[in-house]
C-alpha cells in the first residue's frame, strides 16, 4: 500500500504549488481533467479491458452526480476541517447509486454482442437524462442549483483553500481509480475480464463465468463514473441534465479510443489532452471569428481512426516503453 | 470394470433442417483415450459443442461424473471437470502465452476482489503458486522460454500445444481435444501424440480425441467412434475400425484415406 | 373516433418519413455490419441543400407539386454525393479494420457534419420554404384528409416502389443482395463489392434525401442538428424490424411512428423521446434479432 500512498501525498503537494501559483480558471481546468481521468479509465475497463462497448457512461456519471448532489441536501457537509470526509462520503454514495443502476443495465443487457450493446447502453443514458429531465425534486429540465462544495477554511494560522481541498479529493479518486484497475487487471479477476475481451467461448471453455464477469466489470466501471459525477457535482456546484448527454459519453470514448484501449497511462493522458485541447484552441476562435474547436477535434478523430488505430498508447503502459528504452540503451 | 465418466444418450443437433448429428449415443469409461473420426462435415466439433454446452442439443442428454449437463452454462461445465481445445485455435492472442495459462486456474483461486486490490499475502501466494504450476505446465512442452511472448507470436503447432496446455490448467478429469495435430507435419504430429500419451498418464486424464486422419489414431486409441454425416457407424478397437467395410466406404466416398 | 383515426393518420405518416431514414441503416448494417451513426446527419444536409435550392432557384415562396419535385431531386443528389464521399474517404480504408474502429470513425463522421453544419449554417434554426400549400384535401367520416400528409405518403410510397425494384428485379439488385449476404463469396462470383459498397450508400442516402424534405415540409424548421433524434428513432426502427432487413425496417418505422403519436396522443409529450429507447431495449433484451430478423449461431 506505500507505492500508492506516497503517489497521492506527492500529488497533493503538487496540488499546493498549483494552488499558490495559478488562477481559478486553470485551476477548474485541472479539475476538469482529474474528473475526465476517471471517467476514462473507469470506461477503459468496460471497453478497453473486458472488450464491452458502452456507449452510455454519461448516464452513470450523471445517476452518481445527482443522488450524491440530493444526498448532500439530506446529510448537508460541515464547512470544517471535516470537509473532505463529507466529499468522500458523497462520492462513495454516489458511485454505489451509479454502481446500482450499472448492475442493473447490465444485468440484462451484457448478453448482446458489440454494436448491439453499444446501441442499447446508448438507449439506457438516454433514458436515465429524460427521466432526470423529468424529476421535480432534482430541478428537471432547470438543472440543480446551488450544491454545496469545498469552502475555504483556516487551520491556525494556515488558510486552506476550496481548491486545494476539491483538488485533493479528485486527486484521492484518480489515484484509487489507478491503483484498483491496475491491481484487479494482474489478479485473478482482471485476467477474467481479458479472457472475455479476447475469446468469450475460450474464455467460458476455461471454466469463466463470462456474464458475471462483463456485469462485474460494468458494475465497477460504472462506480467510478458515478464518482466523477460526484466530483462534478460538489466542484461545479450546478448540475442540468444537458451535462450527461451522448456528447459526454462520446466524449469519454474518444479519450479511452485515443489512449488506448487497455492502457491505463493512455487514458490519462487522452483525457488530459481532449480536455485542454479545446480551451487551447480558443485563440484559433478569437482569430477566425468562428468556432471550429469542435470541427477540429471530430476530424482528428477521424484521422486518427484511420492512421493510428490502435491509440497512443495501444494496450501498453508507459513503464513499458521505459522498460524497452532502458534495455536499448544499457 | 471402469466407470462410465461421460455417456451421450441419443444427443441430436439441428440447425434448420439439417440435422449435424442424429441422435448420435456413445459413452467413455474413467480413464480411456477415445477417437471419434469421421471424414470432413461428419458433425464431429458439433459432437464436442454439445458436450461442452456450447450448443444446446435439440434432444438428448449428455451425463458428466453421473449428473446431467445439458443445461448447465460452458463454463459450469468446465469446472465440473470437462475442458476442450477448439479445431481453429482460439488462443487469447493478445495476452502473452503464460496469460493464457493462468486463465484456465479458477480452481486454484481463492481470494476474494478485494484481496487482489489490497494485495494482501493470500493473493500472493496464490498468484506465486499458480505461475509456478503454469511454468511446470508450460515445460512439458517445451514452451516455458516463451512465457512471456504474446500468444499471437508462437508458430501454428506451437499454438495448438498452448491450447492443450491451458486446457490442462483447469485440472479437467476429461480432456476433448478437436483435431490437435491439424497443420502439423509427419514428425511433429509423432511427437504430440506421444506427449498427449504421456500426460494423459501422468495426469490420469480422460482424452476424447477428434481427428480426420483415422492412421493417427490408430496408433494410440483404445477405442474408436466412427460418425459419417451425423450418424455412428462403426465403433470399436482399431483393428475392428480398420477392417469395418462401412468406415473404408464412408471415407472412400468422401476423400482418399491418407 | 376521429381523433384516433385522426392520430393514425399522423401516425402513418410519421412512421413513412422514419421509414426512409432506416431505410439506409438497415441497408449499410446489412452489407457492412456497421452502425452508421453519420447517417443522420446526412439527412440533415439534405434538409440544408433543399433549403439553399430552394432560396437560389427563388422557387422559396412558390409552393406547389414542381417545387416539391425540384427539392427532392436537389436533396437527393447532394445526399448521395456526401454518402458516397464518406464512404470512400472515410469507411473504405478501414475496410479491414476492428468493427470498434469503424463505429468510432462513423461517430467521428457524424460530430464533423454537425459542427461543420453549425459553422457554415449557423447554429441557430432556419426555416424551410413552403413546398406544398397545406390545405384540406377532402373531409371523410368528419376525419381531415390534408395535401402535406397525403403527399408524405404518395411519395413514400413511390419511393418503396422504386426501392423493391430495384434490388428485386434489377442485376445491381442482386448484386446487392448476393453482397449483404456473403462478402467473400459475392467477391469470388465476380461482384464487384467496392462498387455495390458504394451504391448501397448512395441510395439509402437518396432516401435519406427524401426524407429530409418531407420532414421540411410537415415541420418546417430545420438545423444542424436536427438529424440526432430522428435518426436515433428511425436507428431504432430498424433494430425492431430487425437490422439489414429491408421489409423489417419499414414494418419497425411504422410501429414506431404509431405508437410515438398515441404515446403523445393520449399520455404525454415528454416522454416521447424515451419512448424509442424503451422500444429497443425491450426488443433487444427479448429479442436481439428485431421482428422480422434471423438470428444467428455462432461458429465455434
Amino acid at each position: 500500500m506505500k507505492k500508492p500512498l506516497l503517489a497521492l501525498i506527492g500529488l497533493i503537494f503538487v496540488g499546493f504549488l498549483i494552488d499558490l501559483s495559478f488562477d481559478a480558471f486553470i485551476q477548474l481546468t485541472l479539475i476538469y481533467v482529474l474528473i475526465n481521468m476517471i471517467l476514462a479509465m473507469s470506461l477503459n475497463l468496460v471497453s478497453g479491458f473486458t472488450g464491452q462497448f458502452s456507449l452510455g457512461h454519461a448516464g452513470f456519471m450523471a445517476a452518481g452526480a445527482y443522488a450524491s448532489a440530493f444526498l448532500s441536501t439530506i446529510f448537508p457537509m460541515n464547512p470544517g476541517p471535516m470537509q473532505f470526509v463529507y466529499f468522500l462520503f458523497y462520492a462513495i454514495a454516489g458511485g454505489a447509486v451509479a454502481g446500482l443502476a450499472g448492475y442493473l443495465v447490465g444485468l440484462p443487457t451484457l448478453r448482446l454482442r458489440g454494436d448491439y450493446l453499444a446501441i442499447v447502453t446508448l438507449g439506457f443514458g438516454e433514458i436515465i437524462r429524460v427521466i432526470l429531465l423529468n424529476t421535480k425534486t432534482v430541478g428537471g429540465a432547470r438543472g440543480m442549483y446551488g450544491i454545496t462544495g469545498p469552502t475555504d477554511f483556516t487551520l491556525g494560522s494556515w488558510t486552506i483553500s476550496k481548491f486545494l481541498i476539491g483538488y485533493a479529493h479528485a486527486i484521492f479518486w484518480v489515484v484509487a481509480c489507478f491503483v484498483v484497475i491496475w491491481r484487479i487487471i494482474r489478479s485473478h479477476h482482471g485476467r477474467a475480464f481479458l479472457s472475455v475481451r479476447e475469446d468469450e467461448i475460450a474464455a467460458e471453455a476455461m471454466g469463466i463465468h463470462t456474464t458475471q464477469t462483463k456485469v462485474r466489470a460494468f458494475v465497477l466501471s460504472s462506480f467510478f463514473a458515478g464518482v466523477a459525477g460526484s466530483i462534478f457535482a460538489h466542484y461545479a456546484n450546478y448540475l442540468n441534465p444537458a451535462s450527461f448527454s451522448f456528447n459526454r459519453s462520446v466524449d469519454a470514448v474518444i479519450m479511452v479510443v485515443l489512449g488506448g484501449m487497455g492502457s491505463l497511462s493512455g487514458s490519462l493522458m487522452a483525457a488530459t489532452i481532449i480536455t485542454i485541447l479545446p480551451e487551447a484552441l480558443r485563440p484559433l476562435q478569437e482569430i477566425t471569428g468562428v468556432d471550429l474547436r469542435m470541427v477540429i477535434y471530430s476530424l482528428a478523430l477521424i484521422l486518427l481512426m484511420i492512421l493510428r488505430p490502435k491509440g497512443l498508447m495501444g494496450t501498453k503502459e508507459v513503464n513499458e516503453f521505459w522498460r524497452k528504452y532502458v534495455r536499448k540503451t544499457s | 470394470m471402469s466407470a462410465k465418466l461421460l455417456e451421450a444418450k441419443s444427443i441430436t443437433m439441428q440447425f434448420g433442417g439439417l440435422k449435424a448429428v442424429d441422435s448420435l449415443s456413445f459413452h467413455i469409461n474413467q480413464g480411456e483415450l477415445v477417437g471419434l473420426i469421421g471424414p470432413n462435415g461428419a458433425g464431429k466439433t458439433t459432437v464436442f459443442n454439445m458436450l461442452t454446452s456450447v450448443y444446446k442439443p435439440t434432444s438428448g442428454e449428455v451425463i458428466f461424473l453421473s449428473e446431467p449437463t445439458v443445461s448447465l452454462k460452458p463454463y459450469q461445465v468446465a469446472r465440473k471437470g470437462m475442458t476442450r481445445t477448439f479445431q481453429n485455435i482460439r488462443l487469447f492472442k493478445d495476452l502473452t502465452v503464460l496469460e493464457n495459462v493462468l486463465i484456465g486456474g479458477t480452481k486454484d483461486i481463492s481470494y476474494g476482489f478485494f484481496s487482489s486490490i489490497l494485495q494482501t499475502s493470500k493473493y500472493f501466494q496464490q498468484e506465486k503458486a499458480l505461475k509456478e504450476k503454469a511454468i511446470e505446465l508450460l515445460a512439458i512442452f517445451g514452451l516455458e522460454k516463451k512465457a512471456h511472448a504474446p500468444a499471437s507470436a508462437l508458430p501454428y503447432g506451437e499454438q495448438r500445444k498452448l491450447e492443450i496446455i491451458r486446457a490442462l490448467a483447469t485440472q479437467p478429469k476429461l480432456i476433448c481435444l478437436d483435431e490437435p495435430a491439424a497443420g502439423m507435419n509427419h514428425q511433429e504430429t509423432h511427437q504430440l501424440m506421444e506427449t498427449i500419451a504421456k500426460i494423459r498418464k501422468d495426469f490420469r486424464l480422460t482424452v476424447l480425441l477428434i481427428e480426420h486422419d483415422m492412421k493417427l489414431v490408430m496408433g494410440i486409441c483404445e477405442r474408436i467412434i466412427v460418425l459419417d454425416h451425423g450418424v455412428k457407424i462403426e465403433e470399436g478397437s482399431p483393428q475392428v475400425i480398420q477392417s469395418s467395410p462401412k468406415v473404408i466406404e464412408a471415407y472412400l466416398g468422401a476423400e482418399d484415406i491418407h | 373516433m376521429q381523433d384516433f383515426i385522426q392520430h393514425l393518420i399522423n401516425g402513418i405518416s410519421l412512421g413513412s418519413i422514419y421509414a426512409l431514414i432506416a431505410l439506409g441503416y438497415t441497408m449499410v448494417f446489412g452489407i457492412l455490419q456497421l452502425i452508421n451513426f453519420a447517417h443522420s446527419d446526412v439527412y440533415m444536409i439534405g434538409a440544408f441543400a433543399a433549403y439553399y435550392a430552394a432560396r437560389t432557384l427563388g422557387i422559396d415562396k412558390n409552393p406547389g407539386v414542381s417545387t416539391l419535385v425540384i427539392l427532392l431531386i436537389a436533396a437527393m443528389a447532394a445526399c448521395s454525393l456526401l454518402g458516397f464521399t464518406i464512404e470512400r474517404l472515410a469507411y473504405r480504408p478501414l475496410r479491414k479494420a476492428p468493427k470498434l474502429n469503424i463505429l468510432i470513425t462513423a461517430i467521428g463522421v457524424s460530430l464533423f457534419l454537425q459542427y461543420s453544419g453549425q459553422v457554415v449554417f449557423g447554429a441557430d434554426p432556419k426555416v424551410f420554404p413552403a413546398v406544398l400549400e397545406d390545405s384540406v384535401l377532402f373531409t371523410l367520416l368528419g376525419v381531415e384528409f390534408k395535401s402535406l400528409d397525403l403527399a408524405v405518403l404518395f411519395v413514400t410510397l413511390v419511393m418503396m416502389v422504386l426501392l423493391h425494384l430495384l434490388i428485386y428485379h434489377t442485376k445491381l439488385g442482386r448484386a446487392m443482395r448476393a453482397v449483404s449476404t456473403n462478402m467473400n463469396v459475392a467477391a469470388m462470383m465476380g461482384v464487384n463489392t467496392d462498387r455495390i459498397i458504394s451504391f448501397t450508400f448512395v441510395v439509402g442516402s437518396a432516401l435519406a434525401g427524401v426524407g429530409s424534405v418531407l420532414v421540411g415540409m410537415k415541420y418546417p424548421k430545420i438545423d444542424p442538428l436536427m438529424g440526432m433524434m430522428i435518426g436515433l428513432k428511425a436507428f431504432v426502427a430498424a433494430v425492431l424490424g430487425g437490422i439489414g432487413n429491408i421489409a423489417g425496417a419499414v414494418l419497425g418505422a411504422l410501429i414506431m411512428g404509431l405508437s410515438e403519436e398515441m404515446v403523445v396522443g393520449y399520455l404525454s409529450s415528454t416522454y416521447r423521446d424515451a419512448l424509442a429507447f424503451g422500444i429497443l431495449i425491450v426488443i433487444l433484451i427479448f429479442r436481439p434479432a428485431g421482428l422480422l430478423g434471423k438470428g444467428g449461431v455462432e461458429k465455434v
